[in-house]
């Protein structure tokens, strides 16, 4: 096990730089996700660490020893693909015991290895099978397992869970988190599914364009997003955007009612971002903090609650209703949400400037 | 009961249609013309040389003499022997040498590949009887001439065989590859451990070519050639012919016994050779 350190890490293709000095501790044990659209850098910045992309620009320290020359098996890191890379004409047993293929251990050894290994991931009974007879889940199970054979510093996943339905991506991510919890080994995940990185992490990195925009606990991303983007990437469904204007200590914006808020420090155009947890269909407009009322234009019953779809002034926002609401479209609707919940938003620089 | 008639009388009408009876037809007489010949070198090789200008197809007193004396000549399986060295060896420096080439080829981003590539292309463009004399000319000042490697040099690496392997390695997945690379395998045995047996089909269409290819082999084997110890059972087979009179029963049995292991590979082969033309979407 071993702390992994990015210092101005940069990556370039000919002219083009996909990844722009990223500075980044992640500690021993840590359970770090990289979260962002495609074509944001993450996956480059995972290859990097795993030795499969050279390094263009700054350092990558691995247990305090700088790496960026040392190939991908001088690591000692492991690594679990998107689409799995098992090998089709090996056994599960043979496919788990290939990542000891380069290891000093005896046969005996490396069997045990293979069997404990085997165990905790519920394969024992699938080691004579090939891959072609497993489901997407077990595949998935064997990649991990190669991986973990070699007890390596740190585990590197990219997109693993991408190819398999929701329901087994849900089971997947569980085991993934228990196995980490029983290894202790630094994992550093990459994904573009704000759920995973939610669900799964300790730490999340968001990149956009080759840059790290904030770092931090799941939690912190959630309350505290540092900008529009990260704020509207966290969370499901997005964060709703309204555009407003402050002065003098007032905020006002068209189509809504707002009273009782206090506002962080900031004069002219501000973007207002509201969870659509947080904006709640209520019985009548009024009271504290923001509301308003607009035209349903589209509903998702889930069940445990409804997702109503409406326009509040001349914004398209999304709110919630209890699951047992489900309001007819082309109706009316007040919604609130209150003093606290809001987030306030440079309108130029996108950058956050505090709750209200 | 009267509705499963109704469909099946459906079914057949839908089988019988006219097109469907034009094709077959084709396929029949194509099928007849490429079969004929195979059954009169057959039917000849149990002939006498008496019978062989009596076209009949089946033989009127088959016999198996023309075997005996051919088998018995220690020359001809000094010739079969050749042969199968020859295509094996040949078979076996394809396999290995154009999968290593299309491989790095596929696999690896440097300058110049792509010129490589087409300047490997290219070479199919020239035709064998062009290559013939600049051979010569080097076998005979290398002092390969009379030698398996002077019948053998000119095709222990082709074009074609790269160009296959090229198409073939370019669908493997790279992150088997890289997956190997993390596991710290060596370029080297990521090519053999995990590419090569990720391309079987490929391997085998090539294997197959290669080995007809040479088994068949006369034109070079010929010209390279003068001492009867290195001839190679087509041009072996082909002296039968070069003396005072033509020897059609022992030309035919010859060509029998040879056709023989050509028609084991591809029985036992054809599903391979099939999947891999179709596969690297090349004609055969």
């Amino acid at each position: 096990m071993a702390k992994i350190e990015l210092q101005g890490l940069v990556k370039e293709y000919g002219k083009t730089r996909a990844v722009h000095g990223i500075d980044l501790t992640i500690e021993d044990g840590e359970f770090v996700v990289f979260v962002g659209p495609s074509g944001c850098g993450k996956s480059t910045t995972l290859r990097m660490i795993a030795g499969l992309e050279d390094i263009s620009g700054g350092k990558l320290l691995i247990g305090d020893e700088v790496v960026n020359q040392r190939a991908p098996k001088q690591r000692n890191i492991a690594m679990v693909f998107q689409n799995y890379a098992i090998y089709p004409h090996m056994t599960v047993g043979q496919n788990i015991g290939f990542g000891l293929y380069t290891s000093k251990l005896s046969k005996a050894e490396k069997q045990q290895r293979i069997a404990e290994t085997g165990k905790i991931l519920g394969l024992e009974k699938l080691l004579d099978r090939r891959p072609a007879a497993l489901s997407g889940g077990q595949r998935q199970r064997v990649a991990i397992g190669r991986a973990m054979v070699r007890d390596p510093v740190a585990f590197l996943f990219d997109e693993p869970l991408s190819n398999l339905d929701a329901q087994l991506r849900s089971q997947m991510r569980m085991e993934i988190k228990s196995l980490h919890r029983r290894l202790g080994t630094t994992i550093v995940y990459v994904t573009h599914d704000q759920v995973e990185a939610m669900t799964m992490a300790d730490k999340i990195v968001v990149m956009r364009d080759g840059d790290i925009l904030q770092v931090g606990t799941p939690t912190d991303l959630y309350e505290n997003p540092v900008d529009v983007f990260t704020a509207r990437f966290i969370g499901s469904p997005s964060m709703n955007m309204v555009e407003g204007q402050v002065a003098g200590g007032v905020l006002t914006v068209e189509g809504v009612q707002i009273s009782g808020l206090t506002l962080p420090p900031h004069q002219g155009k501000a973007l207002i971002g509201i969870r659509p947890h947080d904006l709640i269909v209520a019985e009548g407009t009024g009271g504290a903090g923001l509301s308003g009322s607009g035209m349903v234009e589209a509903v998702e019953p889930l069940g445990s609650e409804t997702l109503v779809h409406l326009r509040l002034g001349n914004n398209l926002v999304i709110a919630t209703a209890p699951g047992r609401v489900v309001p007819a479209i082309g109706s009316t609707v007040s919604v609130q949400a209150e003093p606290g919940s809001l987030y306030l938003f440079d309108a130029a620089s996108e950058k956050a400037l505090g709750h209200a | 009961m009267t509705a499963i008639t109704t469909t099946e009388l459906a079914a057949n009408r839908r089988d019988i249609r006219p097109g469907r009876i034009i094709v077959w037809s084709l396929l029949f007489i194509g099928g007849l013309i490429m079969i004929t010949p195979l059954l009169y070198m057959f039917s000849t090789s149990l002939k006498t040389s008496a019978q062989v200008y009596d076209l009949r197809l089946v033989p009127a007193a088959p016999t198996l003499d023309n075997y005996i004396k051919v088998l018995g000549d220690g020359r001809f399986m000094q010739w079969f022997f050749n042969s199968t060295f020859i295509a094996l060896t040949v078979t076996a420096s394809n396999v290995f040498f154009d999968s290593l080439v299309g491989y790095t080829l596929a696999k690896f981003q440097f300058r110049g590949r792509y010129f490589i590539f087409l300047a490997i292309l290219s070479t199919l463009m020239i035709p064998t009887e062009m290559l013939v004399i600049p051979w010569y000319l080097m076998s005979s000042q290398l002092g390969w001439l009379n030698s398996y490697w002077g019948i053998m040099f000119p095709g222990m690496m082709t074009a074609f065989g790269t160009f296959l392997m090229k198409q073939f390695f370019e669908g493997v997945p790279n992150d088997f590859l890289e997956a190997a690379r993390v596991d710290g395998l060596n370029e080297f045995t990521i090519w053999w451990k995990i590419a090569m047996p990720m391309v079987v089909p490929a391997i085998s269409a090539l294997a197959i070519f290669t080995f007809l290819g040479n088994w068949t082999a006369f034109f070079w084997p010929l010209i390279v050639t003068t001492s009867k110890e290195l001839y190679t059972l087509p041009v072996g087979i082909s002296s039968f012919s070069a003396e005072s009179s033509i020897q059609w029963e022992l030309i035919m049995t010859g060509a029998a016994i040879g056709t023989i292991p050509t028609l084991l590979v591809f029985l036992l082969l054809q599903r391979y050779i099939v999947r891999g033309v179709m596969l690297a979407g090349l004609k055969g």
